[in-house]
This record gives structure tokens, sequence and C-alpha cells, in this order.
């Protein structure tokens, strides 16, 4: 088991094991979005109440799900660093904060975008997930920011594993505050308590989009890593190996 | 008691001494404690002037803009922490010390909010007044604002010990520490205004007292943490 893992938190091994995984996490994703993307946009009957205007929910939902999720690779892949000092661990926090922020801009766009017909407006101060997206956003910047701005790598992995760390606990409170906050100063909620109950044929292509979704993060973040390794590891002998070997780069 | 024990202090001594010596120097050079103080009332100033006088606005817009005043001005004040005893040393000889550091960590943020955040709490009311804030809403503006600034200072020493020694700390310190601060800030300023509107307030004093209760016991160690990677 330990060997195991120590073979995976080895960079050279991680390189060549991520270039074998990245076509099987990719092309499942890209076959489950494009089957999503079809069945959602054209299979699934239209809402009683919102028409067509839901179908926006099969991108919101994943990057909503996934903007999260960034967020716990990042505290998590932070903690591991810190605790055990893996350095893959804490370069799995640098390749994931930019996908993060980008599902999060994401997930505000398209948010925003189910709001202008549903809402008539653009942005509703009043709606807490909307606001805590935004918060979560701000977050993301402020991981990116203080990454970018520490010259040295590995002071700069322990001081954003420390932030993201504190962020994690923050987003849950956030999360209560703008809740309580939003219930002060509307009546009622936008969203139905429970969730709506969906059709066979709303829910499947949904479930679809956010698996394939899921399998592209992996793709995308594996695709990160190993530029992220190779940055790293630039001055080791085995990148200076693969590079110099005739095809060894790719 | 052997001899070692005898002859260093205890932990509350090193605690007490770390935050004597901040308010010392503190009294030493007024020009700091009273600069976050001045900020504060001018950024209560700048909002009548730019949005109007009428009693109407400012009663509703009060707690909002005196707690968003308040926060600023502790974001001021964050940065210089850690940052004089970073360049003259004395930085060093706590992270060396055989105290815990999280204890001395604070010690400072201790110092910090006594010198920051409680005179922001004391002056407080003379501000809400030319809001037209009634006596009872300014006894919970002060209680908020007291538990508040508690934890911004709190919340502020993880960010300034990760900011310590870097060329672009104040903006950094300010995009780290305001998403995180965002809660305090909503809880407080929702919580005067429910007092003003006559509305039972009572959940937003409770929820800051856990905040405090939560960042007493957390922060110290992430401050800690933090400020032994910024000076490897």
């Amino acid at each position: 088991m330990w060997k195991f893992f120590h073979q995976w938190a080895s960079p050279p091994h991680f390189y060549r094991l991520a270039k074998v995984l990245i076509p099987w996490l990719a092309v499942p994703g890209l076959l489950l979005i494009a089957y999503g993307t079809y069945a959602g946009l054209f299979l699934a009957s239209p809402d009683y109440q919102q028409g067509d205007a839901f179908r926006i929910i099969y991108v919101h939902v994943p990057s909503a799900y996934l903007s999260m999720m960034a967020y716990v690779f990042m505290a998590v892949g932070g903690g591991i660093g810190l605790i055990w000092r893996l350095k893959l661990a804490h370069a799995v926090g640098a390749a994931a904060a930019p996908l993060g922020a980008a599902f999060t801009f994401l997930a505000l766009l398209t948010g925003s975008i189910w709001g202008r017909p549903m809402w008539g407006t653009w942005w509703e101060w009043g709606d807490p997930r909307l606001t805590s997206e935004l918060i979560l956003l701000f977050l993301y910047f402020g991981y990116m920011a203080l990454r970018s701005s520490i010259d040295d790598t590995a002071k700069a992995d322990k001081a954003s594993a420390v932030l993201a760390l504190v962020g994690v606990i923050n987003v849950v409170i956030v999360h209560f505050s703008v809740v309580w906050w939003s219930s002060l100063h509307q009546g009622q909620t936008l969203f139905k308590k429970g969730g709506p109950g969906m059709d066979a044929d709303m829910l499947y292509p949904l479930l679809a989009m956010i698996l394939g979704f899921t399998f592209v993060f992996g793709a995308l973040l594996a695709r990160r890593l190993r530029t992220e390794v190779l940055y790293r590891e630039r001055r080791t002998r085995w990148v200076r190996e693969l590079v110099l070997t005739p095809g060894g780069g790719r | 008691m052997s001899d070692s024990s005898q002859q260093q202090p205890g932990i509350l001594a090193g605690l007490l001494a770390v935050t004597r010596r901040d308010l010392l120097l503190a009294w030493k050079r007024p020009g700091d404690v009273l600069n976050p103080l001045f900020f504060f009332a001018m950024v209560c100033t700048l909002f009548p002037l730019a949005v109007g006088p009428s009693p109407e606005q400012l009663t509703v817009s009060g707690p909002g803009v005196l707690w968003v005043a308040a926060l600023l001005a502790t974001l001021l004040s964050l940065n210089a922490l850690f940052m004089g005893d970073h360049e003259d040393g004395s930085l060093d000889q706590l992270l060396v010390s055989p105290q815990p550091l999280p204890v001395l960590a604070l010690g400072k943020t201790l110092s910090h909010w006594l010198i920051s955040g409680f005179p922001l709490v004391l002056i407080s009311p003379l501000l809400a007044m030319t809001y037209r804030m009634s006596t009872d809403v300014m006894g919970v503006l002060m209680l908020t604002l007291l538990l508040g600034t508690i934890c911004l200072s709190l919340l502020g020493s993880i960010g300034a010990a990760l900011t310590v020694g870097l060329h672009r700390g104040t903006a950094l310190l300010s995009l780290l520490i305001l998403p995180l601060a965002m809660p305090v800030l909503l809880l407080g300023a929702n919580t005067v205004s429910l007092a003003a509107g006559n509305e039972v307030y009572a959940t937003g004093i409770w929820a800051l007292g856990a905040y405090v209760i939560a960042a007493l016991s957390l922060a110290p160690f992430a401050t800690a943490a933090a400020l032994r990677i910024s000076n490897e």
C-alpha cells in the first residue's frame, strides 16, 4: 500500500502515469458531455414553469459543483502536503486553483444568464448561492495572488496550503451566514426547499453532465499537473534526460 | 518544582510579556494607534458627503457604513502587526523562544486588538450619533463591534503572518483577508440593522460570539504555522 503511494507521489512516475491516465479520463468525459448536451437540449421536455430557460442547469450545476470540488482538492492537497511533506500534493493545489476559479466564474456567469429571464435582472444580491459563489471566487483570487507573490516554490506551497485550509473552514461559515443574511432580506426563498422533483428525461442528462464534467476536470487537472511537475523538477536529471531524448518530451 | 521551570516563565507570563511590549511600543508611537481611528472617522464622514445628508437614508445605511469603515480601518492597521518585528529581528527571537509560538502569536494579536480594535469600539458611538442612531442601537453596535473586531484581529493575524516580508504585502493582505472577513461584516452590520428596525437580533450576537470562540481556538495555530513558513 505504502509502496504504491510512494510510487504515485514520485514525480517521474506520476508524470508517466498521468500521460496514460489523461485519455481514459478525457474520452469518457467528452462522450458523456456530448450525450448530456444533446439529451439536455433536445430530448428533455421543457419545464412547466421555466420553459426552455432551465436548460442552462446542464452547464450551471456541474460548474458550481466543480467550483467547490476544486477548492476541496486544494485544501486536501495542501493539508497532505503540510503533514506528509509530499511535494506532489502541493502541486495539486497549484494546478487546481485556476481550474476552480474558472469553474466558479462559469457557474456565476451561467447563474447570471439564468437569472435574467427568471428574476428580470442579471444579478440578484438576495440569492444566497450567487453571493457565496462570488465570495468563493474572491477566495480563489486570494489563493492565486499569494502563490504568485512568493518566489520560493516550497514557501509558496506551504503558505498557500495554510490559506486554503483556513479558507475551507471559512467557506462553510460564508455559506451559513449568507443564507441567514438573505433570509432577512426577502420573505420567501427563490427555490423550493425540498428541490423540485425531476423527470427522468431531465435528470439523466444532468447526471451525465456532472459525471462528464468531473472526468474532464480530472483530465485537465492531470494535464496541468504534468506541466507543473515538469516545471518544478526542471533542474533534476530525469527531466533533462526526458528533454534530451528524441521524442521523449512528449 | 524543578530548576528549569523556575527559570522559565509560564505560558501566561510569556503571553502577557509580548502583549505588554507591543502596548508599550504603541504608547511610544501614538501615531500608529491614531491613524486607523482617523481613517475610521473619515470614511464615516465620506459617506454622507457622497450620498447626501437625508436623515432617513443615514439611519438605514448607518450600521453598514460604520461596519465597513471599521473593517477597512482594522485592515489598514494589520500590515504593521508583524512588520516591525520582522524588520528589527525580534520576530526571529519569538520563533526561537521556548514558549509555544501560538501563545505568543495570540499575545501579539491581543495587543493588536487593544491598540486598533478596542479604540474603534470606544469611538463608534460618537460617529453613530451623527448617523442618528438611537442609544439602544448604539449599545448593540458597540457589542457587535467588540466581538467583530476580535474576530477581525484574529483572522487578520493569519493574513499578516502569511504576507510578512513580502513586497506587495499591503494589497495582498487585503485580498486575502477581505473574503475571509465577509461573514463577520455580514453578521455584525445586519445585527445592528435588525436592532435598529426593532426586530429580534440575538441570533447575530450569538453567531458572532461563536465566531470569536472558534477564531480564538483555531487562529493562533494558523498564525504560528504561517509565521514559521514565512520566516524559513
